[in-house]
């Protein structure tokens, strides 16, 4: 329809130049915008909607095993949650996974990045084994993760009593310290080799020209690597990060299959959706979620504040 | 962008230690899956040992799975959602990212704002008014009421993704077009859509995974087998009684979504890598 109107506009129009292309101009401004349209009224109904009836719902005693039951009780449902030891232990708890899981992603891949950089027989047949693991849905590497650790079947176990090393015996999903354990391996597996392979791409975009330059100049391979190619891998080790910490504090796959947050191993958004979904309050739900959306945001902030210079570079390219 | 690219002249000759790290991580990166290969094929006594290979290989746990109605059921469903959720994705994602990258476009900051602040988006923010709302509007508990939402929370990526591919079809196309007297929706479904096909396919088999992988959603709208998702389906798995945790059965179910995803990657694994990558770490 639209483009039908255009046409017709144009063919009436393009006997003078001038107007022509300003009716051009025109009928590109009024496609751009039936183009993002669609996409923009649905994040705006799905996502920018619902979170401020959220907020409203966070403010609300309103329970669902008393239907209609709701009345407004401001602040009182965030202040209990700051306030209670689960939030804090949640939020912990998200951290600590966070923080390990993610700078082991961000070690090993920038490690198998430069591996997979070398020229080696066989590169191909690496970089395929890498995206085993992303192939993988979260919730079946946390079972494989299960099974690896498995008191009976599970081949670490195995490997840890037929050594006598500690942990053969242990139940690790059963005691809080390992279970967290379990849990950032099943987190790291899963999802360094995407960093590896975004750093990757940052690799091979460096021109050999500066190689060659530093060559000349007499640097070391150890010189040469900290001192060139680690300051022009920045964005994307940066980038890299930022996108699997907001993913690390957003956990709830990994806790909910493997332990349903038990042993030291909760999150903020699984004891939102416990209080949610099993214990029916959602006024105390909605608030704990509101909670969450604030601590990620908050770190989202901050971290675009001391990275995002050095990231701007590659969002505006991105954009 | 090619992961093909001659040999960077930065190689060095890969010594037996390099060697030894490059099979460790191909070891740990195959092994946890083939875990769960073998523990999918082992039955009874052979479910409680560690066997490196199990000793009386059995199909049957695989035969539990099809017989699963609840699971059968879950791989139409994601299916289904999957499937539709990929094509609206690129569609008012192809569009959108079209008018971000070529066209004259008001606001285009304020819009990219939003768009990435959607990608930070903790989906449990919305999980309560969610759940209200479908209630009332009979959405809760059906497909349709699981698309759109996940339709929502792919299309930054889908927008991201193509953007960047868009940026590198070369301007003259759509000057042509143009003197030609092409209105610019017209140029782009006839002259620049055609020529964005490589970036449609990587986008889509982006948005599909992303979509097929999404927990959170369907564990939080959907109530009965009716409208579960595989993801759903494998994490409440439960066997003859709620209170026997069947590993065999499981492993076989896991064993069987991976592999389908497992193949499509293997077969496209050139356009994800540059898709995951793309626009990401260019200059």
């Amino acid at each position: 329809m639209e483009s039908m109107t255009i046409s017709r506009e144009r063919e009436l129009t393009s006997a003078a130049p001038v107007r022509h292309s300003r009716s051009v101009d025109a009928a590109a401004r009024r496609t751009a915008f039936w183009f993002v349209a669609p996409a923009l009224t649905l994040m705006g109904l799905v996502a920018a909607f619902p979170i401020g009836y959220a907020i409203w719902l966070s403010m609300h005693q309103y329970s669902v095993r008393v239907s209609g039951l709701s009345r407004f009780v401001g602040f009182k449902n965030y202040i209990d949650a700051l306030a209670s030891e689960a939030w804090w232990q949640a939020f912990g708890q998200t951290f600590t996974f966070a923080t390990i899981s993610v700078s082991l992603e961000v070690l090993l891949g920038v490690g198998m990045a430069l591996l997979l950089n070398l020229a080696f027989r066989g590169r191909a047949l690496m970089r395929s084994a890498l995206l085993v693991p992303y192939a993988i849905l979260t919730v079946v590497s946390a079972i494989t993760w299960q099974a690896m650790f498995d008191p009976h079947l599970g081949l670490i176990t195995e490997v840890l009593r037929t050594l006598g090393m500690p942990g053969g015996d242990t139940i690790w999903l059963a005691e809080s310290g390992y279970a967290m354990a379990v849990m950032i391996m099943a987190d790291v597996w899963k999802t360094a080799p995407f960093v590896a392979l975004l750093v990757l791409a940052g690799l091979q975009v460096i021109s050999s020209d500066v190689y060659e330059a530093s060559a000349l100049d007499g640097a070391t391979k150890l010189q040469t690597f900290f001192f060139i190619t680690l300051p022009l891998l920045r964005p994307a080790i940066l980038l890299a990060a930022i996108l699997r910490l907001l993913d690390a504090l957003r956990v709830f796959d990994l806790p909910f299959v493997l332990t349903r947050g038990a042993n030291g191993t909760g999150s903020m958004s699984l004891l939102a959706y416990q209080q949610l979904r099993e214990s029916r309050l959602v006024g105390e739900g909605s608030a704990l979620s509101i909670l969450t959306f604030l601590t990620v945001m908050v770190v989202a902030v901050i971290y675009l504040r001391f990275a995002g210079g050095n990231l701007r570079g590659t969002t505006k390219e991105k954009i | 962008m090619s992961p093909r690219r001659p040999l960077s002249p930065t190689a060095t000759r890969v010594g037996p230690l390099l060697w030894t790290l490059i099979i460790v991580i191909m070891i740990v990166s195959l092994i946890p899956f083939y875990w769960l290969i073998n523990t999918s094929f082992k039955v009874g006594g052979g479910l409680s040992s560690a066997a490196l290979w199990p000793e009386n290989p059995s199909v049957q746990n695989y035969i539990d799975v099809f017989r699963n109605a609840k699971f059968v059921l879950a791989l139409r469903n994601s299916l289904v959602v999957s499937v539709a959720t990929t094509f609206f994705a690129l569609l008012f994602g192809a569009t959108a990212a079209y008018a971000l990258a070529r066209l004259p476009l008001k606001r285009r900051g304020m819009i990219l704002t939003l768009v990435l602040s959607v990608t930070t988006f903790p989906v449990i923010a919305i999980a309560a008014p969610m759940f209200n709302l479908w209630s009332q509007l009979g959405l809760y508990n059906t497909l349709l009421g699981l698309i759109i939402p996940k339709l929502t929370f792919t299309l930054p990526l889908a927008i991201f993704t193509l953007t960047s591919f868009f940026r590198e079809i070369p301007t003259e196309l759509e000057e042509a077009a143009s003197i030609d007297g092409s209105s610019p929706a017209r140029t782009f479904w006839q002259v620049i859509l055609p020529l964005a096909v490589p970036g449609i396919v990587t986008t889509g088999i982006l948005v599909f995974i992303a979509s097929w992988n999404e927990f959170l959603l369907p564990a939080t709208l959907t109530s009965t087998p009716d409208a579960q998702t595989i993801p759903v389906a494998i994490a409440f798995f439960t066997g003859a009684s709620e209170f026997d945790i069947p590993t065999g059965t499981i492993s076989a179910a896991s064993v069987l979504v991976t592999i389908p995803l497992l193949v499509g990657v293997m077969i496209f694994q050139k356009r994800i890598v540059s898709g995951l990558t793309s626009g990401a770490v260019k200059g």
